[in-house]
């Protein structure tokens, strides 16, 4: 057990430039993907909050095809599936993207963690008090300077605890990365298990590290709503 | 009520029943044709399928197929999942120091494939800045991320066997590492291997290779041990070996 520490320390924790390790890769595809996923989402929930159709319409087949499928599969489907097809790997452009694992990964997390947060924030929107939006409109505001000033705020303050469990899941949703051969921290410990044959000390040791990191994530999300849902205390 | 419970735990219990052999449950990780696979059905087939039947046969024991990822194989087999490991896996020292092994079942060194005209060779200068696929948890990984991987080959690691194949074809990977008859006839042999062939000499290392494939056991488990040592040398004497043997391969599978 301590020559299994001792030699997988370092892959599991801190790495090399030219290795990172375990943890550096899942978090980042934690953070990637979370933060490509806000940027994709905050625009599409604005969408499929609309009242003009042909703005939420799309946008609700995107999140209900998403939503619909295993993550596993959409990862699959990325990783192997549209690599197999000679379409892809005859245009300069998409062969360079999908050949890289890494690339595949992160679009796949970022999809579909899009759609999850998507759903989310069009809901808070939906249900922003009438009476703010009244008075707004009645100060003169509207459109942009509404959403940007009175309904975004509101909206994404009110999103903030359904967030965080969507951002914890999508932590945890990172173990499948190792399909797509990208070297994240479980894949670290299935080495370290198949190494030295000590399954329980290889999987429990990234079993403390996914806890230390969730551990990490709530308290900021604690931190968050104490400052922008102080209006609850 | 307990007591009731408790007696039928215990009866129901694998160690009890496997005490005496009447069911021996075989790990197997079927993506390694013609050793191991799974046929149109859902079936398992292969060299080491009939092999282990035809063992259980002589032992008049009940053969269990249990799948398993190759890397889980050996922690399956002390969890007490399964009695016995037979996946084509090589004996080497490392296993040898958690497991123990029956006499050999076959013999087929490692190999490396690539495309043709590729004129990649199995050596750390060859692969530098190439990819290389090899299965999670066999002695290919080991000895790619032992000798390629330290002077800047890239060692891609992949749950089993078909993923390798899959991306070597798509031109993800440069080349792959495995086991020699594996890839000829699970991959060369096959339409969809067109293009790809053999690069350079099968890799002798007795160290990580290790000599040949065999049975894995669990440490202690010798009463299994010698009666599949027997049963296997009377395989061998009496043809059925032979035959199974025939089956698949064109040559001699024991090795010499």
């Amino acid at each position: 057990m301590i020559e299994l520490i001792q030699q997988y320390w370092q892959q599991y924790l801190c790495g090399t430039p030219a290795h990172p390790s375990g943890l550096v890769i899942t978090l980042w595809l934690t953070v990637a993907s979370l933060g490509l996923g806000f940027l994709l989402a905050v625009p599409l929930a604005v969408a499929k909050a609309s009242t003009k159709r042909w703005l939420a319409v799309p946008v609700a087949i995107y999140t209900y095809v998403i939503r619909g499928t295993p993550l596993y599969v959409q990862l699959l489907l990325l990783y192997s599936g549209l690599y197999s097809l000679d379409a892809v790997r005859s245009t300069a452009f998409l062969n360079g993207f999908f050949r890289d694992a890494f690339n595949c990964t992160i679009l796949a997390f970022t999809l579909n963690t899009a759609a999850y947060t998507t759903e989310i924030f069009a809901g808070a929107i939906k249900t922003t008090p009438r009476g703010e939006i009244e008075a707004a409109r009645a100060c003169g505001m509207s459109g942009l300077t509404l959403y940007r000033c009175i309904i975004m705020p509101s909206a994404l303050r009110r999103a903030l605890p359904a967030y965080s469990n969507e951002v914890i899941l999508m932590l945890h949703a990172t173990t499948l990365a190792a399909t797509a051969t990208v070297p994240d921290l479980l894949k670290v410990a299935r080495n370290a298990a198949s190494d030295y044959y000590l399954p329980f000390v290889a999987y429990g040791i990234a079993a403390v590290l996914y806890l230390c990191i969730s551990f990490a994530l709530i308290w900021l999300f604690r931190l968050a709503e104490h400052r922008w849902l102080a209006y609850l205390r | 009520m307990l007591a009731v419970l408790f007696a039928l735990l215990v009866a129901a219990s694998p160690y009890v029943l496997a005490k005496d052999w009447k069911v021996i449950r075989f790990g197997v990780d079927p993506s390694y044709p013609p050793f191991e696979s799974k046929a149109a059905d859902g079936s398992l087939v292969g060299f080491d399928i009939d092999l282990g039947n035809a063992l259980c046969a002589k032992l008049n024991a009940k053969c269990v197929w249990v799948e398993n990822d190759f890397d889980g194989m050996i922690p399956a087999l002390q969890a007490r999942k399964i009695d016995a490991v037979l996946s084509d896996m090589s004996v080497t020292e490392k296993r040898r120091q958690q497991i123990d092994f029956t006499d050999r079942t076959s013999f087929s060194p490692t190999r490396m494939v690539a495309k043709a005209g590729s004129n990649l060779q199995p050596t750390a200068d060859s692969l530098r800045g190439k990819n290389i696929g090899v299965e999670q948890g066999t002695i290919q990984e080991t000895y790619a991320k032992t000798y390629f991987e330290p002077k800047g080959a890239n060692v891609v690691s992949y749950q089993n066997q078909d993923q390798v194949y899959a991306d070597l074809k798509s031109g993800r990977l440069d080349a792959s590492l495995q086991d020699e008859v594996q890839a000829n006839f699970g991959f060369l042999k096959t339409p969809e291997a067109k293009g790809f062939e053999f690069c350079g000499p099968e890799l002798n290392d007795t160290k990580i290779l290790g000599s040949a494939a065999a049975i894995g056991l669990r440490k202690g488990d010798s009463d299994l041990k010698n009666a599949l040592n027997k049963a296997l040398a009377e395989l061998l004497k009496d043809g059925t070996y032979r035959t199974i043997a025939k089956k698949y391969f064109d040559f001699n599978i024991y090795g010499d």
